[in-house]
């Protein structure tokens, strides 16, 4: 049996009896244990390349409850590459104004006018099981293309034993036990991974001594549209709190309680509703009509896998790493660990790739992890000063940033994720363009305006050749190569601004994850052969 | 030269870590001191007395 851990929003994948579980033990190329944001973004990115994968997962839909709602651009561009960003985009709501109050006042506001040119805006908010529910929704279309996508709900990853070369997996249904074999294993199955604990592999890291309330809260009055921030809010004995908004008329409020609370004094509703009357009525005097949606308490965590790679075993998403939710790095970072692990896998079993190339994944997204951690533990020190002159410090940057405009930049409720660099990494290199910094090699590509659409639709499979300006390459340089060529003969404003700088024309190579692999002034297919071997952990 | 009052430092969150890790482990004296000797060092280096009254005042 299969007990629930917890309640679900719908049930997308219901448990149904499948032809493993009579016969003998199958042996799959590639397994996926959670079919959280990860594993569906994985299971829908690798699947659609053409490589089969079965993805099990001990529910039959997306959890309920409070999790992420902010999705960064990097995250819609690639859900977009996917086929689920247009849904996730019309849900989700966009704010550009946000306030940040100290005490009783407000110290300043701001306004995150979009920059022109991209087709997503820097983030959206939304709740994470529509996120999910997209993501489904588009492994079924790709699945109705051809896709070898299989999704068994009900599944519960019991027992395992990883080979050097292929991985045993137990599995518990409705129906009872059985077994089945993987080449390869990707635990997508979240902060408690069972796959990391059968492992025997640590997740270190460190502990906040906090607890967050977090109330969905929905609204039956007009409220507005903007994120409102408070430093000791003079309501609610909290030390912070927070207010944005959800689609479906929900807001999202937290409140940071402290250490040493009693949980279940915290969570009742009463008590609840005394600190959110206390915060909403804070700025006009009224409390609106509203409901309590769903409130939970969470403690946090920063932590790390050493290594995101264990044999035949790859670790992405929670499971490899947890961080505070400030700067909503979670999600965000667990759907580019898949884009970076899919396109990889999928070389290397097509035999495009040698097995080295894996090994760039654990390296790569290590460092987009320690990124991660460095922001969020920044933020949630600035909210949580621990030591007295820290805290003597924050508020001295709150009373300037009140007049002053360069206190305001050392404000810190949570930076904005945005994807890594992959700088100093063996496989990016040469750049001979002297081009702006956001294009160097290692970066992700910034979206631009070409023809019609955008440069991010174009950058849709495999490795490109991006050539802008000058002349195209002639097709007999390229024979035999893994890549498409695109030639933009006169590129927009703003993809001038961001790929040539002062250049005349440049040469761009550019993987299936939409990073910049070497960029040059001129053609030159040895260089470009080089670029491409090294790209692949050739050499 | 007039007190630079807009954002003038590379790597804010950086920076900002660094100052208060700089006082990890100190007692509440020590960090006092800490932050006097940090604030004359400074000082010096501005050299400059307008700005460094525009400072005094833009601090209280
Ligand atoms: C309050 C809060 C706010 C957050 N806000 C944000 C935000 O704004 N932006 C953001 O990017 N992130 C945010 N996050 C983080 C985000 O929710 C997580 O990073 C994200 O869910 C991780 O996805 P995942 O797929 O790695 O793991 P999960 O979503 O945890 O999915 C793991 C899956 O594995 C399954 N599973 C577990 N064990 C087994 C087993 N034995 N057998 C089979 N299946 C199993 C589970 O049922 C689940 O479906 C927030 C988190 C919290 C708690």
């Amino acid at each position: 049996m299969v007990a629930q851990r917890y309640r679900t929003a719908s049930t997308l994948y219901p448990y149904s009896r499948s032809e493993d579980q009579d016969g003998s033990v199958q042996r799959h190329p590639v397994v996926v244990v959670g079919g959280g944001p990860v594993g569906l973004g994985f299971a829908l990115d690798l699947g659609q390349r053409g490589t089969p994968v079965l993805v099990l997962d001990d529910h039959e839909g997306p959890g309920l409850g409070s999790k992420a709602i902010c999705f960064a651009k990097r995250t819609l561009d690639i859900a977009h590459r996917l086929g689920a960003g247009v849904s996730m985009v019309d849900k989700g709501v966009v704010w550009n104004v946000g306030k940040v109050f100290y005490r009783d006042g407000k110290l300043f506001e701001f306004n995150l006018l979009p920059e022109d040119g991209h087709r997503h805006p820097a983030f959206i908010n939304l709740q994470q099981p529509y996120f999910e529910e997209y993501l489904f929704a588009a492994i079924k279309r790709a699945k109705a293309d051809g896709a070898p996508i299989e999704i068994r709900g009900g599944n519960r990853l019991t027992g395992l034993d990883a080979q050097d070369d292929h991985v045993r997996l137990d599995i518990d249904t409705p129906d009872g036990p059985y077994s089945i074999e993987a080449d390869w294993l990707i635990a997508c199955d979240g902060v408690r991974s069972p796959v990391r604990d059968l492992m025997g592999l640590s997740f270190d890291g460190r502990v906040f001594e906090d607890n967050f309330l977090i109330a969905d809260v929905k609204m039956k009055a007009p409220f507005p549209t903007e994120r409102w921030f408070w430093f000791e809010p003079p309501f609610a004995e909290a030390q912070s709190a927070l207010l944005h908004k959800q689609p479906d008329g929900i807001w999202r409020i937290d409140f940071q309680l402290g250490w040493d609370i009693d949980r279940e004094a915290e969570l009742d509703p009463a008590r609840i509703r005394t600190r959110i009357d206390a915060m909403l009525s804070s700025q006009t005097g009224d409390v609106p009509a509203y409901e309590l949606d769903w409130t939970s308490i969470y403690t946090f965590q920063c932590r790390r896998m050493s290594s995101f790679r264990h044999g035949p075993v790859f670790f992405a998403g929670d499971s490899a790493h947890q961080v505070s939710p400030f700067g909503a790095r979670g999600a965000n970072s667990g759907i580019q660990d898949a884009e970076n692990l899919a396109w990889k896998l999928h070389m290397v079993l097509e035999g495009q790739a040698d097995q080295s190339l894996l090994e760039t994944y654990s390296a790569e997204r290590g460092c987009a992890a320690d990124e991660n951690i460095l922001n969020s533990s920044r933020a949630t020190d600035f909210m949580t000063p621990k030591s007295d002159t820290s805290k003597v410090f924050r508020n001295a940057v709150l009373d300037l940033a009140r007049d002053h405009v360069f206190a305001r930049q050392l404000v810190n409720s949570g930076r904005l994720s945005v994807p890594c660099t992959y700088d100093d990494f063996p496989s990016f290199g040469e750049d001979t363009l002297n081009g702006p910094e956001q294009t160097r090699p290692g970066a992700s590509c910034t979206d631009a305006p070409v023809d019609d659409g955008f440069l991010l639709d174009q950058l849709n499979a495999n490795f490109v050749l991006l050539s802008i300006s000058g002349d195209a390459p002639e097709a007999s340089d390229l024979s035999g190569n893994l890549f498409k060529s695109l030639h933009v003969a006169t590129p927009s404003p703003e993809l001038a601004a961001r790929y040539l700088g002062d250049a005349h024309q440049a040469v761009y190579l550019i993987r299936p994850d939409q990073h910049i692999v070497a960029r040059w002034s001129s053609f030159d297919a040895a260089a470009v052969a080089r670029a491409l071997r090294n790209a692949l952990g050739k050499d | 030269m007039s007190l630079i009052l807009s954002p003038n430092i590379p790597d804010p969150d950086g920076f900002y870590e660094t100052l208060i890790n700089a006082h990890e482990g100190l007692t509440k004296d020590e960090s006092d001191a800490l932050n006097a000797r940090l604030i004359l060092i400074l000082a010096n280096h501005i050299g400059d007395r307008a700005v460094l009254a525009a400072a005094l005042k833009a601090a209280s």
